[in-house]
């Protein structure tokens, strides 16, 4: 494989995280600037069960990390593969640095997220976004600047 | 720009970065960005972009792992916006 500019669906091969904490079913858009993916949460999700007993809401935590498994993640791996073999990639792990994020609104089980991330900075394997979530209706329901570093495996 | 007004504006730039505030109380050249301050090496890409802003520089990788305590990074802003001969 070679510098590329990857389609979403090598991107989500790419992604390392997978079931059950893989919240990005699909890629809609990405270029070198922004990113577009959506998740549903299943009714069934195993953090529902205790978030909260009778009353289930996608945890906040969730949230965030659906939005960074599309904006810093998904979108990393894109940027990454422009400057080097994608596969290379697989080498590494994206670690969390740093977020600041707000929560406007509850998701509930059955719900359709559409996450959008923009590019901030890109620059020695860090990558740092701004990120909202969207409900169906177009509703902002998350948002956060966050940022991820590739670090290589050891 | 002389030492002491680059001095004063690393550090300030630098300030949110910091978890040891004891260290930080008497910022010297020889204090440490990271073994000193505490600061999480992943922060030290922002800390060259604000460099770069702040002082109108581009700062290359090369520059920028040779940058380990304050004074190293006064020296190397010191360097990039020394006027060309």
């Amino acid at each position: 494989m070679d510098r590329q500019r990857l389609p979403p669906a090598e991107i989500l091969d790419l992604l390392p995280q997978q079931r059950p904490f893989r919240f990005v079913d699909e890629i809609l858009e990405v270029d070198e600037h922004r990113i577009v993916g959506r998740y549903r949460f299943r009714e069934d999700e195993w953090f529902y069960a205790g978030h909260f007993p009778g009353r289930p809401i996608t945890p906040g935590v969730i949230l965030l990390e659906a939005m960074c498994q599309v904006g810093v993640v998904a979108l990393g791996i894109y940027l990454f593969a422009l400057e080097r073999p994608a596969d290379e990639g697989r080498a590494f792990t994206t670690l969390f640095v740093d977020a600041e994020s707000e929560f406007m609104r509850s998701v509930l089980p059955g719900e359709t997220v559409t996450i959008r991330g923009e590019r901030v900075f890109w620059r020695r394997n860090k990558l740092r976004a701004r990120i909202g979530m969207f409900a169906a209706d177009g509703t902002l329901v998350a948002q956060t600047t966050a940022s991820g570093l590739g670090v290589r495996n050891e | 720009m002389d030492n002491a007004a680059a001095f004063e504006k690393v550090v300030g730039i630098i300030k949110p970065f910091v978890k040891n505030q004891e260290a930080f109380a008497k910022p010297s050249e020889g204090t440490r960005i990271i073994e000193d301050l505490g600061v999480n090496s992943a922060r030290l890409v922002d800390i060259i972009l604000a460099f770069e802003d702040e002082f109108g520089i581009e700062v290359d990788d090369e520059s920028a792992d040779k940058v380990r305590t304050l004074g190293d990074a006064v020296q190397m802003i010191q360097r990039k916006t020394a006027p060309a001969h």
